[in-house]
């Protein structure tokens, strides 16, 4: 399964869910990361990590261990 | 005529970053106090203001994205907001403030707020943006939608202001209108479940807020709390069957709550927010795509930081000296209408020397305080933690601490204040506690004192690189290095858990308002000299009563006395009889510190330092450098009898240490000492400033006296290493 960490920069995506019940799944869906959600990465930090996304029209960052609990599917 | 009745109680709430700050002192000017609650790390900000018909207390909640309890932190906001806090009067009405230009996101929390039964209106923020966008907003229908007032407002402008003390007014006069809800009948039936046995067990009536709480945060501090009473023992086990049983009718928990809301908020604003197509290539992305690029990104970092770093240290010193000057100014001004006297002598050397060692560090404050100001408002400070933090997450800290540790540099005062960008408490706890590790300016005195005097000037590489230089550089790299492991086993041995998230919002750039930037830079300025400030004084009071008393001043007293009227009779010493008596003053204060409690704490420390090669002489010196590292030249001074006059470069220091003897003959200072007393000084914390800005910090004196012994076992483990391993090389 495709997760956020896995997207290019540029790319679009559709969240399917956001794994696990802890409170860093739960500040990720609190900050508008649910299923259905359109995101979009924009970029990486210089070092690699964390990343840069667009979602409900503002930008968030987020490590890529946290992106990877972001199951997504790849918008063509 | 203002009557009781009249008098109104309101709390702001909001989303990080919607400027709830500006708008609190846009509202009530300066707070009027600012603390923490009792037990938490949680700052407690009051303000007030006056309207035409009574007092308004304002209450500034932090900023928070969501309204969940699952930290004790966390639960101070819940507890305030539905008057469960006993040391804060009961809300009258709740001003919920959103990013006019993220209404999405920031609705979340107020679906949250509205749940709470109190009036609340509704602050549109940043509303000067949304009119220079193309997004339009009906007002009219937002507000029907939702049920309450809807005021827009620019913080940084103070426009709105009238228009939202107003709608505090009428929403406390109206109250709130009923609301539908926005969770699934399955739910509803739980909360029902768990409130009646909860009321069966004996329990008081919970708001069903709380009572959605407990179902919906897992582990939450407040089912944790509840299921310590005997009747409630079973809660934990009730809560998971509820949840599965959700769970097995397509509600899942965590993610239950975020679908339901975000569902609504969206349904809501269809219709009332109408947003162009989202644009990714706007001038903020243009500015971003150059600031976060691989290598521009880092080149810029790097160039920014190491502008504020110099500003503090070099514009800070011209304003120390220029307090230093005052401090002397006002010395000589006392000496002009008070003969030496234990008066004079509590005046100068407590006092005044008090009141400058609290002023000594306002400086530094304020300049930092003013860049924090600038980069956080311009947007920039999220992307200096985006472009950190994986470097930061190596030394097991996040990509926020990056600044307040690079400040600690200069000074670990303000540095320490700076913490509170880090929301997560455990990497703001690890960031305050190895701050002091980092070497700030305070010892660079001793440094060069101890460096010029005892090691030699040897360079290489046609004199490029010295070993004067080397060592200077390696104090420095020192702290750094012992902070890494010491983070490590804070991390592991006191703050266990999971690793905190870094889930952090990037907002748009825009030119930074000068009154965001003054109020921050006030508020910090004014929340320094408050408490910190006060115990700082007192410390140093304290300290020099250790050196004064027990002793008898008289015969010094006299004889300085008699100096003085010489110093002003005559312009030329004759016979050198007014330098043999300043000799005999210096010789008088030498050993009336000896003999004082300071000095007798020193010498019964000599057993204990004597490992690490110094004398009782360097144990008091580092005992009376507690209010402040830099203590350490002027004590070393007054022991060896030069008079109070002393610094680094003083020529006369350097001798006396030279020539310092132990009984035997053998010289006291060696390179060996000399270097085991700068690695104790770079790892101890020597700071009666830090300590009091930690316990103002921390809200609790376990975390500054924790820092105190850490801090002093690595210093004197680390002095030993030093000495005998010098020792052993040398010779």
């Amino acid at each position: 399964m495709l997760s956020l960490a896995d997207l290019r920069e540029g790319q679009s995506a559709t969240i399917i869910e956001v794994r696990g019940d802890d409170a860093i799944a739960v500040r990720l869906m609190e900050m508008g990361l649910t299923g259905g959600e359109r995101i979009k990465l924009l970029g990486f930090a210089p070092l690699g990590d964390p990343l840069e996304i667009i979602i409900r029209g503002y930008r968030l960052s987020l490590r890529c261990s946290e992106a990877k609990r972001v199951v997504v599917e790849l918008v063509v | 005529m203002a009557d009781k009745t009249s008098s109104l109680t309101v709390a702001l709430v909001g989303n990080p970053n919607t400027g709830k700050s500006t708008l609190f002192s846009a509202l009530c000017g300066v707070p009027a106090r600012v603390g923490n609650y009792p037990g938490v790390t949680v700052e407690k900000k009051l303000g007030r203001y006056r309207d035409d018909q009574g007092e308004v207390l304002i209450i500034d909640l932090p900023g928070t994205y969501s309204l969940s309890a699952r930290t004790m932190d966390e639960m101070v906001s819940v507890d305030v907001l539905l008057s469960r806090q006993s040391d804060v009067p009961k809300l009258d009405v709740i001003v919920a403030i959103a990013d006019a230009t993220n209404l999405e996101r920031n609705l979340y929390l107020f679906t949250q707020l509205r749940q709470l039964e109190i009036p609340i209106i509704l602050v549109l923020n940043m509303w000067d943006r949304v009119m220079a966008s193309a997004m339009k907003v009906d007002l009219a229908q937002l507000s029907e939608r939702l049920g309450v007032t809807v005021v827009v407002a620019t913080a940084s402008r103070s426009s709105g202001v009238q228009e939202i003390k107003a709608a505090i007014r009428a929403a406390s006069v109206k109250g709130n209108s009923a609301q539908e809800t926005l969770f699934p009948a399955e739910f509803q039936a739980e909360c029902d479940g768990l409130r009646d046995w909860l009321l069966a067990s004996g329990q008081p009536e919970l708001q069903p807020f709380l009572i959605q709480r407990l179902l919906l945060d897992v582990d939450s501090a407040h089912a944790q709390r509840l299921s310590k009473q005997a009747s409630l023992k079973e809660l934990p086990s009730r809560l998971a069957e509820a949840r599965a049983r959700l769970a097995s009718a397509g509600h899942r928990v965590p993610a239950l709550e975020t679908r339901c809301r975000y569902n609504w908020i969206r349904s809501l604003l269809t219709g009332v927010v109408d947003r162009p197509a989202e644009e990714t290539n706007t001038t903020s992305d243009r500015i971003d795509h150059v600031l976060t690029h691989r290598v521009w990104g880092l080149v810029i970092f790097a160039a920014i930081m190491f502008a504020v770093f110099q500003c503090i240290s070099t514009g800070a010193s011209g304003i120390m000296a220029a307090i230093e000057a005052l401090q002397g100014g006002l010395v000589a001004w006392v000496h002009s209408w008070l003969a030496p006297s234990i008066l004079r002598s509590l005046i100068d050397d407590g006092i005044i020397a008090g009141v400058g060692s609290v002023l000594l560090f306002l400086p530094q404050i304020l300049i930092l305080f003013f860049f924090i100001g600038v980069l956080e408002d311009c947007g920039y400070m999220a992307r200096a933690a985006f472009v950190m933090d994986k470097l930061m997450t190596k030394l097991g800290l996040s990509g926020k601490s990056f600044l307040p540790l690079m400040s600690s540099f200069a000074c670990a005062v303000p540095g320490i204040m700076a913490t509170r960008v880090i929301e997560n408490t455990r990497d703001r706890m690890i960031t305050i506690l190895v701050a002091p590790l980092m070497s700030c300016s305070a010892r660079l005195p001793v440094y060069i004192l101890l460096i010029y005097t005892f090691v030699p000037d040897t360079a290489w590489f046609g004199g490029w690189i010295g070993l004067r230089g080397i060592v200077l550089f390696a104090m420095h790299v020192l702290g750094l290095a012992v902070a890494i492991p010491v983070a490590w086993l804070l991390k592991r041995f006191f703050f266990p858990g999971a690793t905190s998230a870094f889930v952090m919002e990037l907002p748009s750039y825009k030119l930074p308002s000068a009154k965001v930037v003054f109020y921050r830079v006030w508020e910090r300025g004014q929340s320094f000299l408050g408490r910190a400030g006060s115990l700082i004084f007192c410390t140093a009071v304290l300290v020099w009563a250790a050196g004064y008393f027990p002793g008898d001043h008289t015969q010094v007293h006299q004889l300085a006395r008699t100096i003085e009227q010489r110093e002003l009779q005559e312009s030329e010493d004759s016979g050198g009889e007014l330098k043999a008596m300043r000799a005999e003053e210096r010789l008088l204060n030498g050993e009336l510190i000896k003999g004082s409690l300071l000095g007798q704490a020193g010498q019964a420390v000599e057993p204990l330092v004597k490992p690490l090669g110094w004398d009782w002489r360097i144990g008091v010196g580092v005992i009376a450098s507690f209010p402040a590292r830099e203590v350490i030249i002027a004590t070393l001074g007054t022991i060896y009898s030069l008079g109070g006059d002393v610094d680094e470069h003083n020529g006369s220091l350097k001798e006396a240490l030279a020539s310092s003897r132990w009984e035997d003959g053998r010289p006291v200072y060696t390179l060996p000492v000399a270097l085991s007393i700068m690695v104790f000084f770079a790892l101890c914390a020597q700071c009666a400033a830090t300590l009091m800005v930690i316990r103002r910090e921390t809200n609790s004196w376990r975390w500054p006296i924790f820092t105190f012994v850490y801090m002093t076992v690595l210093a004197y483990t680390g002095s030993f290493i030093t000495y005998n391993l010098a020792t052993w090389v040398l010779g």
